[in-house]
């Protein structure tokens, strides 16, 4: 218990020095540039507490819950040697994680004005309802199909750069051919998806895998995943804006 | 009370968020792996942890620096501030916005250093590199492309640059550098550019691209306001393999200097 208490202050100290460039870019900017006091001090001050708690715990979380348990399953599927639950399991864990992942939901709506705004579709709280939540199940499905493909790259210890490359002259290529109002979401789209509790485990499921595979090696093919999993809902957002 | 009650609040959205996936990883854990997960006391407290640890970061973000930032971002791009200087009826230059370029660059060197997915991935690739990528080395390089690149992208709304544009020059460079880089290196590039934006970054961003966008003449929110995500994705890529290649370069000069010198005494 006590072991546990020191360990938590000595990660507290790390996250106030992570903290740190944050509070002061914001005070140069308030009290030099902008020249006005700190609004309710007391405030900032207990948030900036809470931040620095926060990340302390979510970092000795990461080590103690998320990366052990990513690594755990990999090793666990790449002794089942059944490539297929471990494509159902990628792909769900990429699908489950996006779909209700708040920063795509707020970018989702914001899609659905545009459109409404653009005369896609009808200016109805229905129809807007509606195209959110496609735009919400088409990202997610990327997401899913980026993380499946990813370790099918992983298990094949294909090269990345032919993947990432070619997709992104792929984004080139659709852009011209999608909607103008779309373009702007659909890239953004794409970095927004990947939260902070999908990243570390995602990460430790290709390194773990990476290492479990004989010939693979964890530095050039374990990482990867989030890369595929921020580049295909560009490609599946514009389409969805040429279809609809 | 209210900011227990909003704890509260922050807590229940963090643990909605969690939920699915916890099940996913314990239902496939128990139903087709079909192995005790090792260590599971330490593994739950971990979940805990990571609950209770992002519940008051949120929190804690959204009570001091949020709403400062955000103010910030609207307050630099207030016309009142930009034009105080320049004679009333002439047409802005994008010379006028100079601050907005630099609160973009400081924000966006400072945001990423304190993005904990970013924190993450540092630590793993310092852990498989073998402690050859260092966690602080990494996070700096990832944090001045993403500084770069936020700059950049405010630049191109207040310029009026196609985004379309700056994203293919971009990728051109990250082509060009993957032939170059060390092989090692480049999934690590790919991967830091989509975890840079996430929960701090991406709402200060945001809140300044809104900003901008709104203010300056010409421009409309829903078109130029996004996009500044997308080119802070591209930059860390850019300079994390810039990063490698530097290191790369240094140490073959180290080598060659190395040998020379033994070469000439010995």
């Amino acid at each position: 218990m006590k072991a546990l208490a020191l360990d938590l202050l000595l990660a507290m100290r790390g996250s106030a020095r992570d903290l740190l460039p944050i509070v002061l870019v914001v005070a140069f900017f308030q009290l030099v540039v902008l020249q006005q006091p700190l609004p309710d001090l007391g405030r900032i001050l207990s948030g900036s507490l809470m931040v620095v708690v926060g990340l302390a715990l979510f970092i000795r979380g990461l080590e103690y819950g998320l990366f052990p348990i990513g690594e755990t399953m990999a090793y666990g599927f790449a002794r089942k040697g059944n490539i297929w639950w471990l494509l159902a399991f990628a792909f769900a864990l990429g699908f489950s994680t996006t779909v209700a992942e708040p920063a795509l939901i707020a970018i989702a709506e914001e899609a659905a004005k545009v459109a409404a705004g653009g005369g896609m579709i009808a200016d109805t709280e229905a129809a807007r309802a509606d195209y959110t939540l496609g735009l919400r199940i088409t990202v997610a499905l990327s997401v899913g199909a980026a993380v499946a493909l990813g370790v099918v790259r992983i298990i094949k210890g294909w090269p990345i750069q032919y993947f990432i490359i070619g997709g992104y002259i792929g984004v080139m290529l659709m852009t011209p051919f999608a909607p103008r109002e779309i373009v702007g979401i659909a890239y953004d789209s794409g970095g927004v998806t990947t939260s902070t509790v999908t990243v570390p485990l995602v990460t430790a499921l290709g390194v773990g895998l990476a290492a479990s595979i004989k010939g693979r090696n964890p530095m050039v093919d374990g990482f990867g995943l989030i890369a595929f999993a921020s580049l295909t809902p560009m490609i599946f957002v514009m389409g969805y804006g040429m279809l609809i | 009370m209210d900011g227990l009650l909003s704890l509260a609040a922050t807590a229940w959205a963090t643990l909605r968020d969690i939920l699915p996936i916890a099940v996913i990883l314990f239902g496939f854990q128990v139903f087709v792996l079909r192995r005790p997960i090792p260590n599971l006391p330490r593994v739950m407290l971990g979940f805990v942890y990571v609950l209770i640890g992002l519940a008051l970061f949120l929190e804690g973000l959204e009570a001091a620096l949020f709403p400062l930032g955000r103010l910030m971002a609207e307050q630099l791009t207030d016309p009142a501030f930009l034009y105080a200087g320049a004679a009333a009826g002439l047409q802005p230059c994008w010379l006028d916005y100079l601050w907005v370029y630099a609160f973009a660059a400081a924000i966006g060197f400072a945001a990423p250093i304190a993005e904990p997915s970013l924190i993450a991935v540092a630590l793993k690739a310092n852990q498989v590199s073998g402690g050859t990528i260092s966690v602080w080395g990494l996070r700096v390089a990832v944090a001045l492309g993403a500084s770069v690149g936020i700059a950049l992208g405010t630049f191109r709304i207040v310029s009026g640059l196609p985004l379309s544009g700056v994203i293919i020059a971009g990728y051109l460079i990250v082509i060009v550098q993957t032939l170059f880089a060390p092989r090692a290196i480049i999934p690590l590039a790919y991967d830091s550019g989509g975890v840079t934006t996430s929960t701090v970054t991406v709402p200060l961003v945001a809140a300044l691209g809104l900003g901008l966008a709104s203010t300056i003449p010409g421009r409309s929110p829903m078109l130029d306001g996004f996009g500044l995500i997308s080119i802070t994705v591209m930059c860390p890529m850019i300079s994390v393999m810039g990063y490698a290649q530097l290191s790369e370069w240094r140490a073959r000069r180290a080598a060659r200097n190395h040998a020379a010198r033994a070469g000439s005494t010995g």
